[in-house]
């Protein structure tokens, strides 16, 4: 009796630990990890194309754009994510821009300050210019609110706004657009970056060297702060993961991104 | 300062505690009521059954339920025996000696080990050197392996408190020791056994740090063990730390807390029936 | 022959006990497996890249640029310090507090009602008591002493409630634990509860609560979530109580889904330090509690 019981159980945890149902995984499932800023986008994407192709799955991940990319390497994701340029040996991939996007530079919404020139957003994420009355603003200590190393946003506000002068080490650090929108929110005197297409009405994005962030400036070049949105994977997508890849490039798949807020490619 | 008679500093000092106490007693219960009267209102029956759109921003939570309850049911099915086992032979098949003292200290060593240790783990085992992936898989077994201290020690605090004279009886009608073991001391310490087991679902549902490293953030429906999944935990702290939608984060959170509240008072109530049996 | 029959099943019997014995024993070292399998993976991944860079560097490099290749860890190891010391602040007095009302100041009646209350605060979850700091705390701290709220303070807090569990149900078993006679002899000499408390129990029960502190402090160091929601997370050495500031576990947790190559190393190897610290802790928890147990 108890050993029927025994092997029983035995059993269970033998039948819960080998369950059979990997072999056609990838037929039908579809996994892309990466950048924490296009997965809102990726979602929204894996939404309509599920809808469209009932029995099939897309799987999204965030944990930033350089695991993103390592996940594809390591075959753990057919397609990974990245808000940056590839760098070094990860040129080997194949990349494809599937958006581009506006990187804003934001402000509590009852901050008197409107614009900067770069050079001083600069000087504020470099810890030189600590107080805003500097611009304009009330005589009150910045709190400056950057994303964590690896971040692919940090990676391009590095590249586009702070060159070769490092961030300073007092700037707080979140891990995702969404937190330092959140801490911007409740922090009057506050500064972050984040994704263009994430600005909302509990935050403001400053005017830059007398832009303002929107499309048509950055088309015409005006708004320096963009950046692209790829798409990585070993060798051209196949099977599903082209199937997605064609879905989000068609004209449907891109009227999606201009929805939400992001530049399409063409 | 001139020095107080010792019945003052008595009333004194009796005021001081009983306040501090109060206080704490005080956040706990501001704690509770703060997330139930944002969170409730939120709940409903699609709430409950509906799955997250649009990021979590809108519908409901039910395939974070789901991923849930399967994570802490894969971690339990996998530390029960293990942790159950252990006990056993702690109690019943040694007395002592340097081999229980290494059990004992491996066991409260590792009850101490941060769960974000335990998370980097069963990243870099489960999900990159074994491929399990960010899976239900790979965040129970990291969640067994957290659990296993809790079920050890509440299961042999169980068995230890069978009295002795059951063994006896059981030794002196000719059982052998593991038909003593399964039929006399193993039901009768159930109870206390099955409380650990409650209270360490418990500590399942709470766990952050371990989950979203193992098991991911998809927000998609789990369809087998090897599917990433969110769990309410993880949806919750995604929700309000990135303010994608506060009043269903209220919600989650209302849910995990009811969740918490029941199963401490089923444990409680387990407990109690259990030491009423033994005294 | 029915005999026979008899004995061959009771030995058959006895030899499924070895079995049993066995296999309990193997099942019995899963724990001490586990610690071993998790301490090697965390060492082997996070060791090589501390001394490829110089183990001074590393633990006393007060500069935090993975991208760069720069890995100090020193204001995050100073941070976890800080933040632990300001929650023991916090929780030592009212976790013992709390211990000396349920064992000493309060009718069983009472005890009935608090008890379960206090194991509750155990079970809630720790991304929870981070929200409410976020939610309750921050905007006090930073409409009424200035700053980013973010802070020192608000992780002090915070984690100092959390741990009060630990502290009190340790401290209580080790104040239940002594024995009647002193307090009986104490209250026959003329002395007061409260005197007591501080000149019998206190000293009686002193390792018991030393280890429910360093128990306490352990949950301190670990915690990540709450830490991560409510600290700030600047990787730099907090100047004051209301400056943000970063604990190796944060550090750990806001980076090590993005990092790759040495940048994960550094992640892991910030794991081989709280690791060592926690190990540490634990030992000096486990001796002190011994020794309690072999005193008569």
């Amino acid at each position: 009796m108890t050993r029927l019981r025994f092997a029983r159980i035995l059993l269970a945890i033998g039948v819960a630990f080998f369950p059979a149902c990997r072999g056609d995984r990838s037929q039908t499932d579809l996994t892309l990890a990466g950048s924490t800023s296009i997965q809102p986008f990726a979602d929204k994407w894996a939404e309509v194309f599920m809808e469209k192709h009932p029995g099939l799955g897309v799987n999204v991940q965030g944990g930033g754009s350089s695991a993103g990319i390592q996940a594809c390497k390591s075959g753990a994701c057919q397609i990974g994510m990245s808000s940056r340029e590839l760098k070094g040996d990860e040129k080997d991939l194949t990349e494809i821009v599937i958006a581009r996007d506006g990187l804003a530079v934001i402000v509590h919404p009852s901050n008197p300050v409107r614009g900067a020139k770069l050079a001083e957003v600069k000087q504020i994420f470099s810890g030189d210019l600590r107080r805003w009355n500097y611009l304009g603003g009330p005589d009150r200590l910045i709190t400056v609110v950057t994303r964590e190393e690896g971040s692919g946003t940090r990676g391009a506000f590095q590249e586009l706004v702070m060159g070769k002068t490092r961030i300073f080490r007092g700037a707080i650090t979140e891990d995702s657009n969404g937190t330092v929108r959140e801490i911007v929110a409740h922090d009057p005197y506050s500064i972050g970056f984040i994704s263009l297409g994430l600005v909302n009405e509990q935050v403001r994005s400053l005017d830059l060297d007398g832009a303002v962030a929107n499309e048509e400036n950055i088309l015409n070049g005006r708004y320096k702060l963009v950046r692209p949105f790829l798409f990585v994977s070993m060798g051209e997508p196949a099977g599903l993961a082209k199937e997605f890849v064609d879905f989000v490039l068609s004209a449907e798949g891109q009227a999606l991104v201009k929805k939400e807020g992001l530049l399409p490619i063409k | 300062m001139k020095r107080l008679g010792p019945r003052v500093e008595q009333k004194v000092a009796q005021a001081g505690l009983w306040t501090m106490t109060l206080v704490t007693v005080g956040v706990l219960l501001f704690i509770i009521f703060f997330i139930l009267r944002r969170g409730l209102p939120v709940l409903s029956l699609e709430f409950l059954t509906a799955n997250p759109a649009d990021m979590g921003k809108s519908g409901g939570i039910f395939s974070t339920i789901v991923g849930t309850v399967a994570l802490s049911f894969m971690a339990i099915l996998i530390a029960a025996p293990l942790g159950v086992g252990t006990a056993i032979y702690l109690t019943e098949y040694t007395w002592g000696g340097p081999l229980t003292r290494v059990i004992r200290f491996g066991a409260e060593c590792l009850a101490g080990i941060p769960s974000i240790i335990f998370g980097l783990f069963g990243f870099i085992l489960f999900v990159t050197k074994l491929k399990f992936g960010w899976s239900i898989l790979s965040g129970g077994l990291t969640m067994a392996f957290m659990l296993l201290p809790t079920i050890i020690r509440t299961s042999e605090e169980a068995i230890k408190s069978v009295p002795p004279a059951y063994r006896t009886v059981s030794f002196s009608l000719g059982s052998t020791k593991w038909q003593t073991v399964t039929r006399v001391v193993l039901p009768s310490a159930l109870p206390g056994i099955v409380t650990g087991i409650v209270l360490s679902v418990g500590r399942s549902i709470g766990e952050t740090a371990a989950t979203i490293f193992t098991a991911g953030s998809a927000l998609r429906m789990p369809t087998s063990i090897f599917s990433s999944t969110r769990t309410m935990s993880v949806h919750f702290y995604i929700l309000a730390r990135e303010g994608i939608s506060m009043s269903n984060a209220y919600g989650t959170a209302a849910v995990l807390i009811i969740a918490i509240l029941g199963i401490n008072i089923l444990t409680y109530y387990l407990m109690n029936r259990f030491i009423k049996k033994y005294s | 022959m029915a005999m026979k029959t008899k004995k061959r099943g009771k030995n058959r019997l006895e030899r499924n006990d070895r079995l049993v014995r066995l296999a309990l024993l193997v099942v019995a070292f899963s724990a001490v497996s586990v610690l071993l399998v998790i301490t090697i993976f965390i060492v082997q991944q996070g060791t090589p890249i501390m001394f490829k860079y110089g183990l001074k560097s590393f633990l006393a490099g007060g500069n935090w640029y993975p991208s760069e290749k720069v890995f100090g860890l020193w204001p995050m190891i100073v941070g976890s310090l800080f933040v632990t010391a300001g929650a023991l602040v916090i929780g030592i007095p009212f976790g013992l507090a709390c211990a000396v009302v349920l064992t000493e100041f309060s009718s069983k009646k009472v005890r009935r009602v608090i008890k379960p209350v206090i194991e509750l605060l155990a079970g809630i979850p720790s991304v929870v008591y981070g929200f409410m700091g976020v939610i309750i705390l921050v905007p006090f701290i930073r409409q009424t002493f200035g700053g980013p709220g973010l802070s020192v303070l608000a992780a002090s807090i915070v984690l100092g409630i959390m741990i009060l569990p630990t502290i009190i149900s340790i401290s209580v078993d080790s104040l239940q634990a002594v024995p009647p006679s002193y307090r009986e002899g104490s209250i026959a000499l003329g002395a007061t509860r409260w005197q007591t408390v501080k000149m019998v129990l206190f000293p009686a029960a002193r390792s018991g609560i030393i280890a429910s502190i360093i128990l306490g402090m352990g949950r301190a160091i670990g915690e990540t979530m709450a830490t991560i929601m409510i600290a700030g997370n600047a990787a730099e050495i907090p100047r004051s109580l209301l400056a943000p500031v970063r604990t190796l576990t944060s550090n750990i947790a806001l980076e090590m889904s993005y990092a790759t190559g040495e940048h994960r190393e550094a992640l892991f190897a910030t794991g081989v330090i709280l690791f060592v610290i926690i190990m540490v802790l634990n030992t000096i928890a486990n001796a002190t509690s011994s020794r309690r147990r072999r005193q008569p």
